[in-house]
Parts: structure tokens; C-alpha cells; sequence
């Protein structure tokens, strides 16, 4: 039977997860603290620097697509008026908020959601995490503000680093005025430090998976990079990566692998399908095939940023991010991982209710293969919402792509 | 290697056996509602065909189909996928597109000279312009579906529903009835929008191999298919059987045999 090998790293990463979730709880009923709720690739480090405690809503969805509670929660969203058809981590974020409950209830003994005094955008990924922040700032009777970042760019130009610097900066009055606190520079650069040194040992833990085999899968991936997104810019994410990084390297050096048997190693384009994360790592172990590279996690690996230059090296991350550039960019930023990853093929996810990171409705697939050579495969499902995943379809296309790549590796070399 | 070989192909409607002898010539085929329990549909499909055939035992049996996991006497199992571009690779030995129509799925599987799968594509969630599509809206029109091929054939005007979605079309038919749009022609709009939603998910080339319960029903919808395309368009014996076929070729190279 296949299984999913756990790493040491995760009874760290557990305790380091309830630890952000009590401690975001106790300061939203702690007075003289205040909590930010940020979007997962919006500026956190410079709400750290303000001394908030960062909540993400993105985070929230994925656990309830994860715990399959999605699906109760979305009609309730939908009946507000808010469209089947749009971003399923919003319609189950806001209609688990209408049916007051949580997975936090369950998991860590929260009440609840802990209340933001501020919400912080950036439009990035996407209009949609606006318009849910602004449901919030609402409901909640608090200040949503955030950043209008440019999209489809090809090459991150120095004026719209400039524009990003300009907006980063119109949002210190409002976080003054909530924090209590002044803006400290100091401060700030040294969060960027801490969060640098995050995304730089999380993205040396995925490139790992260039071994063959791979030591850590993508789905993997999903669960360990918590702390990326939630806890970057503190010291506990960076000891967390230390670890997780000597594991990986103990891994490679003893030739452990993810997938016993590796044939054949596969790239995940788009979001996971998080109520069936655990099934489909199951069923690519079955299949002796790693997905060894996804776009996906490598959204928290922000090679810009510079404590130096902190406003200004934050913006051009946040807009070299894949998700926020042109389609000839991506297509080489992926030619690049197909390559370092030594990729069979490429599965693409197309979710329904997120067009803003499902890659394959303008042709990028189709001109990937012609410039690479790399085969692909398109799924249709949905990063929450399970009744746009048809399992026995999207398996089958899977199954039947792994059979296309042929013998592999592992039984043509023994 | 002196042993017969099964291929069973236990799809989302019909489930189909095809049963070869030791020299690979079809010997036996059976063909039967799928039903809610994939197991019982694949043993009773062996049992008939092994009694038809007056053979006790097969060498090897080789699974397809949505049911293909649901076999609990299989030595193996194949993705549809494979066992299409196996079966048609057979009868045409050349680079083909093979478009199958099933009851609830259609697949392009572009086959490479030498018989190996370059790509496919199947549809979408949706299940417009399969088996299951014809048959929701023959039902609609309330005409039997063995009529509806004859009615075709007499169509003055070409249809096209365009919708993407089979309970949308039905309600398009609908409003084709209310204009007081010819019987004739809706039953030909149904051919024509199944070969319209085939033909969008992907490029064809210029030699079509057509599979699946679709053709072997309504053969009107290959000639369709090369007046759309313009490609030569090629039906194999027993197009219904293709996958169960294809599978039993599997089972031959598991043998060790030459397919």
C-alpha cells in the first residue's frame, strides 16, 4: 500500500501553527494589541513591523477546503450574493463567518475568528480578496486598506516598482493610527531580514525535489509551507526551515524517497485541490510518480527582498510573483523549472471559481509543450469547492497521462 | 503461450467483454447495462462469455473503463485511454486521432505512427454531446432512440444547439419545438452538436478513427464527423467493443505474446 512518509519537522510545525493561532487570539482581545488580517502575498512584513498580529484569511479557506467543510459554507455566501462562480476560498471563508464556526474552534480551542482592527489588501492575486476584505470591513466596522497592484507583467520595470513604493507608503498613516505606534525603519528592515531568510531557506526545502528522488512531493509542500505564509518575518519560521531543511538533506543524502519507486516526475500547475490533497498524493504515490515542482508553493519564495532597501524590494517581489505576470513570463519561469526539476510532464489544475491562477485558458500549455517537448495534461476541479471536481474524471486523465510518460525511470534504468 | 485472454471494459453506461483465443482472434463478446455494481457486471460479463465460448479458463484478464479498479479477479488494469489507442492502433496501424463517444465522456487520443499515445483530451465535467446528451434529448422529443437516426437522414435544415450544457440544450430543443422547428431536423441538430462539442475540445487530423456505443448506434455520426472536418473517417469492426478489445490486446502483451 502506498503511504505518505511524514517528516519530523511536523510535530514542530503543529505546535509553531497553534502558537500563531492562540497568540493572534489573545491579542484580538488583548486592548493594547492589534490584529491585522493581510492578504498571503500582501505586506505582511510591514504590518509586523507596526507590531500587529497577522491573520490570513487565505489560510482560513485552505483549511476549509482541507476539512471538506467548504462545501456547507458556500451556499451560504452564495445566498448573500455572492456567486457560485467566484473565489471559493471567499464564498466558504464568509459563509463559514455567517454560520459563526471555524476549524480553529476544533483544532486549536479558539472561540472563533479572531476580530481584525485593520484590513490589508493586495490585489496581486486577484480583485477578489478586495471585495472579501471589504465584506469584513463591513461587517466589522474597520479600515480596509491595501495596494491596486498592476497584473499581467511581463518584466517588473523600476515604474511599477515605483507605483507599489507609493501605495506601501500611503498605508503608514492608517496603520499609525490603529497600531498606536509609529513607523520604525528599523523595525521594518529588520522583519524583511527575518522574512528573507524564510523564503530563501523554503525555497532551498523545494529545491530539494530537484534530487532524484525527490525527498519531498508537492503535496508535501501544501502542508509544510504553513509557516511560510503565516509566520514569515519572525525567528520561529526561520528555525522551523532550518530543521525542516537538515531533514530534507538527511533525506537526500540516505536516497529516501517521497514516491517509493519514482518513474516519473511531474510539474502541478494551479492550485491544489485542498479537500483531496491527501487522496491525490496517495494516488500519485500509487503510480510511483512525484510531483516534484509546483507554481503554487513557490509563491512564498520572494527572492527581492533586500532589508536594505526594504519598500523597494518588496514591491518588485510582490510583483515578480507568478501569479501577477504576463503569460510569455510564466511560460518561462516554468521552461526554467521544467528544466531544473528534470519534469516528465506537466499536470495543469484548472479551478473553476480562481481564473486568476488557473494557467490554461489562454494557450500557455499548448505553447509550453512546443517550446519544451514536455507533454501535459489539463484537470478541471477547484482549490474549495468539490462539486466542480469530478474525482473518477480527473483520476482517470491522471492515470492515463502516467501511462502516456510511458515505462519511466525506475523500470527502464531497475 | 496457449491460453485465451479477456478484456473487459466496464464503462459509465454498458460494460463490454471481448474475449480472444490463443492465436488473438475474437472468440467471444458480450455486452450488458453496467449497473450499480461494477464487480457483478464484470464477473457475469466473463461468465457469459467463457460459457458462449465453451472455454474454461483465460490466461489473463485486463480491466478498463471507469470500473476498471472494480475487478477484483483482474491481472491488470488500463485507463480507457490506452486501451482506445490500442484496439484502433490494431485495425489501422498509422498516426490517428481516435475519438471516442461514451456514454458519458468523449475523448481525442492522438496516436503516434507507432501505435503510442502522443496526447488526449477528454471533455469536460459537462456531459453535452455524449451518449448520455442524445439520449436526454431524444427522451425530451419523446422519440424512441432507434428512430432517431432515420429521422435524421430526412432533415431539410442543419441545427446546431449550442449549448454547452445537456439540460440547457433540452431547453433549447424546446424552443425549437415551440417555433414548430421539423422533427427531421432537431433529430439531426442532436448528431450535429454532438459532433460540434467533440470537434471544439481539440485539433483533429486528417484520419479519424470513431469508437464507442455512440457510432455503433447511430453510424450517421461519422459521416457528420468527416463533413465537419474534412478528414478521412474510419469506423473499426464492433466500435462499441473497442476498449474491452484493446484491453484483451493488453492482456496478450502481458502473456508475452505479439498483439
Amino acid at each position: 500500500m502506498p503511504e505518505i512518509k511524514p517528516f519530523r519537522a511536523q510535530k514542530r510545525m503543529k505546535e509553531l501553527m497553534a502558537g500563531h493561532f492562540r497568540g493572534v487570539d489573545a491579542a484580538a482581545k488583548d486592548p493594547d494589541r492589534k490584529v491585522a488580517w493581510c492578504t498571503s502575498v500582501g505586506p505582511a512584513e510591514l504590518l509586523h513591523s507596526f507590531g500587529f498580529e497577522v491573520y490570513y484569511p487565505e489560510n482560513h479557506g485552505a483549511m476549509l477546503g482541507a476539512t471538506r467543510s467548504a462545501e456547507k459554507y458556500i451556499p451560504l455566501a452564495n445566498a448573500l450574493g455572492y456567486s457560485p462562480d467566484i473565489c471559493s476560498y471567499l464564498t466558504s471563508d464568509i459563509g463559514a463567518f455567517l454560520a459563526g464556526e471555524t476549524p480553529l474552534q476544533r483544532a486549536y480551542g479558539l472561540e472563533g475568528v479572531p476580530r481584525p482592527d485593520v484590513l490589508v489588501y493586495n490585489t496581486n492575486q486577484c480583485r477578489d480578496v478586495k471585495d472579501w476584505f471589504s465584506f469584513y470591513g463591513r461587517r466589522f466596522g474597520v479600515p480596509v486598506i491595501g495596494v491596486n497592484s498592476p497584473t499581467g507583467i511581463s518584466e517588473v520595470t523600476q515604474a511599477h516598482v515605483d507605483a507599489m513604493v507609493a501605495q506601501f507608503k500611503a498605508l503608514i498613516p492608517t496603520l499609525e493610527e490603529v497600531s498606536g505606534r509609529r513607523f520604525d525603519p528599523d523595525r521594518f528592515r529588520e522583519v524583511m531580514r527575518l522574512s528573507a531568510e524564510t523564503s530563501d531557506l523554503w525555497k532551498e526545502c523545494l529545491w530539494q525535489a530537484s534530487h532524484r528522488p525527490a525527498p519531498l512531493t508537492f503535496f508535501d509542500a501544501c502542508i509544510l509551507m504553513g509557516p511560510a505564509v503565516v509566520l514569515r518575518g519572525t525567528p520561529e519560521a526561520v528555525a522551523f526551515y532550518k530543521e525542516l531543511l537538515a531533514e530534507l538533506k538527511e533525506r537526500v543524502d540516505g536516497g529516501v524517497a517521497a514516491v517509493e519507486g519514482e518513474r516519473h516526475r511531474v510539474y502541478w500547475e494551479g492550485m491544489p485541490v485542498w479537500g483531496k490533497l491527501r487522496d491525490l498524493a496517495l494516488f500519485f504515490q500509487e503510480l510511483r510518480t512525484a510531483v516534484v515542482v509546483s507554481t503554487y508553493c513557490n509563491s512564498w519564495v520572494f527572492d527581492a527582498f533586500d532589508p536594505a532597501e526594504p519598500f523597494e524590494s518588496m514591491a518588485r517581489a510582490y510583483l515578480e510573483l507568478f501569479i501577477v505576470r504576463s503569460d510569455d513570463a510564466k511560460e518561462r519561469i516554468m521552461a526554467r523549472l521544467i528544466e531544473e526539476f528534470q519534469v516528465d510532464g506537466v499536470v495543469y489544475h484548472d479551478a473553476k471559481t480562481c481564473p486568476h491562477n488557473s494557467n490554461t485558458r489562454y494557450g500557455l500549455p499548448q505553447r509550453l509543450k512546443e517550446r519544451t517537448g514536455v507533454p501535459f495534461i489539463v484537470i478541471y476541479g477547484d482549490l474549495n469547492d468539490l462539486r466542480c471536481f469530478s474525482e473518477e474524471q480527473a483520476k482517470t486523465n491522471i492515470e492515463a497521462f502516467v501511462e502516456q510518460l510511458g515505462p519511466g525511470r525506475a523500470a527502464a534504468g531497475g | 503461450m496457449a491460453a485465451h485472454v479477456l478484456g473487459l471494459d466496464l464503462g459509465s453506461s454498458w460494460s463490454k467483454a471481448v474475449l480472444l483465443d490463443p492465436d488473438g482472434r475474437v472468440v467471444g463478446r458480450a455486452l450488458r447495462r453496467t449497473g450499480i455494481r461494477f464487480e457483478d457486471a464484470a464477473r457475469d460479463l466473463r461468465d457469459e462469455v467463457l460459457s458462449a465460448a465453451g472455454v474454461d479458463r483465460v490466461g489473463c484478464t485486463v480491466a478498463t473503463g471507469y470500473g476498471r479498479r472494480n475487478v477484483p479477479f483482474a491481472d491488470a488494469r488500463r485507463t480507457e485511454i490506452s486501451c482506445h489507442a490500442k484496439g484502433a492502433y490494431h485495425f489501422f496501424p498509422r498516426e490517428m486521432d481516435v475519438v471516442d463517444i461514451g456514454g458519458q465522456d468523449n475523448k481525442i487520443i492522438h496516436v503516434r505512427r507507432d501505435g503510442t499515445v502522443a496526447n488526449f483530451l477528454m471533455n469536460r465535467k459537462c456531459a453535452a454531446g455524449t451518449g448520455a446528451f442524445v439520449e436526454e434529448i431524444a427522451h425530451r422529443l419523446d422519440i424512441p432512440l432507434e428512430r432517431i437516426e432515420a429521422l435524421a437522414e430526412g432533415a431539410t435544415r442543419e441545427i446546431t444547439l449550442s449549448s454547452f450544457c445537456t439540460v440547457f440544450s433540452a431547453t433549447e430543443v424546446i424552443k425549437l419545438i415551440r417555433e414548430g422547428e421539423e422533427p427531421e431536423n432537431l433529430c439531426r441538430g442532436i448528431f450535429n452538436s454532438v459532433i460540434a462539442r467533440v470537434v471544439e475540445m481539440g485539433p483533429l487530423g486528417e484520419f479519424i478513427v470513431m469508437s464507442g456505443g455512440v457510432v455503433a448506434a447511430f453510424p450517421i455520426v461519422a459521416k457528420i464527423m468527416a463533413e465537419r472536418t474534412g478528414a478521412a473517417v474510419e469506423v473499426p469492426p464492433d466500435p462499441q467493443f473497442l476498449g474491452a478489445f484493446g484491453a484483451a490486446l493488453v492482456a496478450r502483451e502481458e502473456l508475452g505474446a505479439d498483439p
